[in-house]
């Protein structure tokens, strides 16, 4: 845990309890995820119960409790996606990785989760792949991505 | 200053501000609740208190806990479709607890033995949400709350692991109103009360074992079963629908 | 940087602005929001390399812009002064465009052609798809670079600002935009201006104006596009929204899923502070007003208005009771003022043309013009813009150029997951807020969702609800256990266990959720189950009794088999089957085993002869 980037970031907040999501958006964004140690410190630190913090990390689907993978697959099941097979590319996607939307593979390398809309309609059924949007998904071109993700980490 | 409205034929003048349902008091008019207590805030969840509205010609199902009166405002509380409303609510909270004797009396009074939902998964609590609204408006603690959403939505403690913040005054059983959160005493550890909900925490003795009041402990655990058995008596006797 | 003091100074900018584009003969309009997902940013690169090595960079000058609308077409690049029109620009064709802006003439290849009559079309005003579009609040999309402030100012930005603050009173503004008409954007279809009315005559010192970013219905994105692409427009319309009630704090919410968006109104945020449009004594006058960006952190429900200002307090996005509506009782207890981002971009446009102006475009009671999000099973998808009261076969065939893959319209779902299936039957049905809702729809946020004939509209309805029970709130018992018991009943219907009396229980549960809900969500869920049981009852019931499922998309009703007569033997679709599940020699027509095939739809999608069939 890294105490220093945390108390950074509650300063720039200025400890405010209205911008605690925008305060653990900013903490999962270094750690990745948000640890249970970490929230611990964040409810003592800002006085806010750890039940209240709990409540807002469960409800709100941005927050992660769990690690997630170094490629964050998410699928877009919005409707335009979800006529275009959405559901079929999720499919395929769990079974070339061997994990259920919501895991993350055993060598933290890929997580998979859906999202309900990325206003990228046009280019429906869309999967993006850390920052990398890719459109027109269809099982084939899945299974390429996954293998040049794979391909990437190898040769760095 | 007072505001006159009609309910069920009624007149009553009520301070401006009121909700319905102190307005219904004060007129001697019952309504049906379950999410409702007077020490916390209105939280209008288990629409049970739904009632008609009739205001500048137009009628409104509105929840009577939480509406506020308006001059010239007529309130039935107990017409057709606020029948035909409330029995949806028990019937759907009766496919959800089934097993639950609250839930069963409260269907058994309108005349519901078995809900015509589908039951998958039998639960125990309603999710009324009063063991957490007490504990944190009025105790203050806030051991437990609500986590997750829509149909996965429940009371829990954070990360599901044991309170360390609950003092075991037992207010979150002493309100609820199915009983699915019961306090158990623990012979083998003097001064260990635990709140049971299912996997739900545990608060050890919060003098760390080192005083003589554990002794106390038990009459009070004794007395607090007694009086939880005749507040549950009492809101049997008063759910008549 | 130039700190805008007064009108006079925000003029000279225009003008300079307008002056330095004077030397630029050629400019290269190219979306790079949108577009990114077909890496436009790659194409902008190429094409910035491509003209330093022309040596022509003091006349040719690129600007990236926000989305043109015809997303299907993107990458997209216009050529102005004549406005030639170049789609689907890869890289590599950048060098061939390059040479042809010296030498006048046009890359063919490049140029939108007619489907039917092959013949090409290379200015972008005489494409059908923009032709029958009325482009006003989207106007600037495509053509500015979002996050220049001084491109803003140089469209006539901060005008309509500069007008309000120096010579009406917030009385007049909130007037003007009653008499305009305009109701919200975002859904409710409330009268603006009598919202406006209300929180300015709440009396409190503190009040707040908040733009709700939250596009969360699946299959819109038009406020994202706003967002990207004339995100000053937003801030321009809370600044007179802010001066007509009296607030000096407003928040923009957006959405998590949308990080460009977030990039280019923090960037134009920033701008307009430092150029003195936000902060203390705008423009001169002693208006002061500040705007923060709240992130959304992943739940649809907070894009009802209650729930949004929960948010921002930081809590959990549960909606409460109204009254008292948030324009008397919102945030923090103060009269708030919560308007959708497409509503605020309107706001500028009715005060610099006058109410009459605005009010002469649109219905008797829907006035103005709406943006939609067209997609779906048409050939040209994208965000397009029309006068209210433009039917559906308008938008459908003449803007969005009918069918893809000649299939057969079927339906259309507008509204999102508060709205409803519109039948072929109503196609001639005008869109604006009155007919929509007559017809079991709403307008909502401008979500248009196509469907042919492959399209389930049972499973359509079980989509809806499985979204709303995962984002509902969860707290109220109606919605809650409403969608429960609807989901579980439309599960059975798509495996094959729908029963006798289902249909008439979904209906029963819909009707109890729409008078007893806590909040819009729960009391509006029902819809899309309500409206294809209304439009499309036969099919419903031939997956109850006949176990059928026409379309070909519920599992375990139909079956995949291959026509002898159509299929040629390539042997592609064997080869793709995970399961082996399909047999055949090359050249003969092939088989497919049912009691092998998953139905995962790889054959399907896959055959080029379309003869992989559904029955």
């Amino acid at each position: 845990m890294n105490f220093k980037a945390i108390d950074n970031i509650l300063e720039k907040y200025n400890h405010h309890h209205s911008d605690i999501i925008g305060i653990l958006q900013e903490v999962q964004h270094i750690e990745n995820f948000l640890p249970e140690g970490t929230l611990r410190y964040i409810s003592r630190k800002m006085e806010i119960s750890l039940t209240k913090i709990f409540d807002i990390v469960s409800f709100y689907k941005a927050f992660s409790l769990k690690p997630r993978g170094r490629h964050i697959i998410k699928a877009c099941c919005g409707t335009a996606c979800h006529l275009g097979g959405a559901l079929q590319n999720l499919d395929q996607i769990q079974r070339i990785l061997n994990i259920k939307e919501g895991e993350t593979t055993a060598d933290r390398m890929f997580s998979l989760e859906t999202v309900n809309c990325l206003g990228a309609c046009a280019l429906a059924p869309v999967v993006v792949v850390g920052d990398e949007y890719h459109e027109a998904m269809n099982v084939g071109k899945m299974e390429k991505i996954i293998v040049a993700c794979r391909q990437e980490e190898g040769d760095s | 200053m007072k505001i006159p409205i009609i309910i069920d034929g009624h007149l009553v003048q009520v301070d401006k501000g009121a909700t319905i349902m102190s307005a219904a008091k004060k007129a001697g008019v019952f309504i049906p609740t379950l999410c409702y207590h007077e020490a916390l805030k209105p939280y209008g969840a288990c629409r049970l208190c739904i009632v008609e509205v009739v205001q500048n010609k137009q009628r409104r199902l509105v929840t009577s806990c939480n509406y506020p009166v308006e001059t010239g405002m007529e309130v039935l509380t107990d017409t057709l479709k606020v029948s035909q409303m409330r029995r949806m609510i028990v019937e759907l909270l009766l496919a959800r607890c089934p097993e639950m004797p609250a839930v069963q009396t409260l269907a058994r009074r309108m005349g519901i033995e078995i809900s015509s939902f589908k039951i998958r998964e039998a639960k125990e609590c309603i999710l009324c949400g009063l063991c957490v609204r007490f504990c944190e408006e009025v105790v203050g603690v806030s051991a437990i709350g609500l986590s997750n959403r829509g149909t996965e939505r429940e009371v829990s403690t954070p990360f599901e692991a044991p309170s360390d913040v609950c003092i075991g005054c037992g207010s979150c059983t002493y309100i609820c109103p199915t009983g699915c959160i019961e306090m158990v005493n623990d012979e083998k550890t003097p001064g260990m009360r635990s709140m049971n909900m299912g996997n739900l925490s545990l608060k050890p003795c919060p003098n760390d074992y080192k005083c003589t009041t554990c002794d106390i402990e038990r009459h009070f655990i004794e007395e607090m079963k007694g009086a939880i058995t005749r507040f549950r008596e009492k809101f049997r006797n008063s759910t008549e629908l | 940087m130039n700190k805008i003091r007064n009108i006079l100074d925000l003029k000279k900018i225009k003008e300079q602005t307008l002056n330095k584009r004077e030397s630029q003969k050629i400019i290269l309009r190219t979306c790079n929001t949108g577009c990114r997902a077909r890496k436009s940013q790659k194409v902008i690169d190429v094409l910035d390399s491509a003209i330093n090595e022309k040596g022509i960079q003091d006349t040719v000058k690129i600007i990236k812009t926000g989305c043109h609308g015809f997303c299907e077409m993107g990458p997209i690049i216009v050529v102005e002064p004549e406005s030639i029109f170049y789609r689907k620009v890869k890289p590599e064709d950048v060098h061939e465009i390059v040479s042809q802006l010296t030498e006048g003439g046009v890359v063919e290849r490049l140029l939108w052609s007619d489907p039917v009559t092959k013949g090409r079309i290379p200015f972008e005003r005489e494409l059908p798809t923009y032709k029958r579009q009325k482009k006003e609040v989207t106007y600037k999309c495509g053509r500015i670079d979002p996050v220049d402030i001084e491109d803003y100012i140089a469209a006539d930005g901060y005008s309509a600002l500069g007008k309000v603050l120096t010579s009406m009173s917030p009385e007049e503004v909130i007037r003007t935009v009653i008499a305009s008409g305009l109701r919200g954007r975002g859904g409710g279809g409330f009268p603006t201006g009598i919202k406006w009315k209300m929180c300015s005559e709440a009396p409190s010192d503190i009040k707040y104006i908040i733009a709700n970013g939250d596009e969360g219905d699946p299959g819109a994105f038009m406020d994202r596009s706003l967002m990207e692409g004339d995100p000053h427009s937003v801030i321009e319309g809370m600044i007179i929204g802010a001066y007509a009630i009296g607030a000096r704090q407003g928040f923009i919410y957006v959405r998590d899923e949308y990080p460009i968006a977030i990039e280019h109104l923090s960037m134009a945020i920033r701008q307009a502070e430092e150029y003195g449009i936000l902060g203390k004594d705008i423009l001169g006058t002693v208006f002061d007003f500040n705007i923060k960006l709240n992130r959304g952190a992943g739940a649809f429900v907070c894009g009802e208005e209650t729930a949004l200002i929960i948010s921002i307090e930081g809590r959990s996005g549960t909606p409460r009771s109204r009254p008292p509506y948030p324009a008397i009782e919102g945030l923090w207890g103060k009269p708030t003022i919560i308007n959708n981002v497409e509503t605020f971009a309107n706001i500028p446009l009715i005060l610099s043309k006058g109410s009459d102006a605005y009010a002469s475009l649109g219905t008797e009671r829907s006035k103005g013009t709406k943006v939609f999000s067209l997609v779906g099973k048409v050939q040209n998808t994208g965000l397009i813009e029309v006068e209210m009261g433009t039917t559906l076969r308008e938008i459908i065939f003449d803007i969005g150029g009918g069918i893809r893959k000649g299939k057969r319209f079927k339906a259309v779902q507008t509204g999102g997951p508060s709205g409803g299936c519109i039948p072929i039957t109503r196609i001639d049905m005008p869109v604006d807020y009155d007919s929509l809702r007559e017809a079991g729809a709403i307008m909502g946020s401008g979500g248009m969702i196509v469907m042919d004939e492959t399209s389930c509209m049972v499973d359509v309805a079980r989509y809806f609800i499985d979204f709303l029970m995962y984002e509902s709130c969860g707290k109220c018992v109606p919605c809650r256990e409403g969608l429960r018991q609807m989901h579980y009943i439309l599960e059975n219907i798509c495996r094959g266990d729908g029963e006798e009396g289902d249909i008439e229980t979904l209906i029963e549960i819909g009707q109890f959720m729409m008078t007893s809900s806590l909040c819009g969500l729960g009391s509006t869920a029902p819809n899309p189950v309500l409206s294809t049981i209304r439009h499309f009852r036969s099919e419903y019931e031939s997956h109850i009794y006949d176990k059928k499922c026409i379309a070909g998309v519920c599992k375990n009703l139909f079956e995949y088999f291959i026509d002898a007569g159509l299929c040629n033997g390539c042997t592609l679709c064997r080869l793709k089957c995970p399961e082996h599940a399909i047999s055949g020699e090359k050249k003969k027509p092939h088989l497919i085993d049912s009691s092998k095939c998953i139905k995962c739809g790889i054959c399907f999608n896959s055959c080029k002869y379309e003869a992989i069939l559904v029955k």
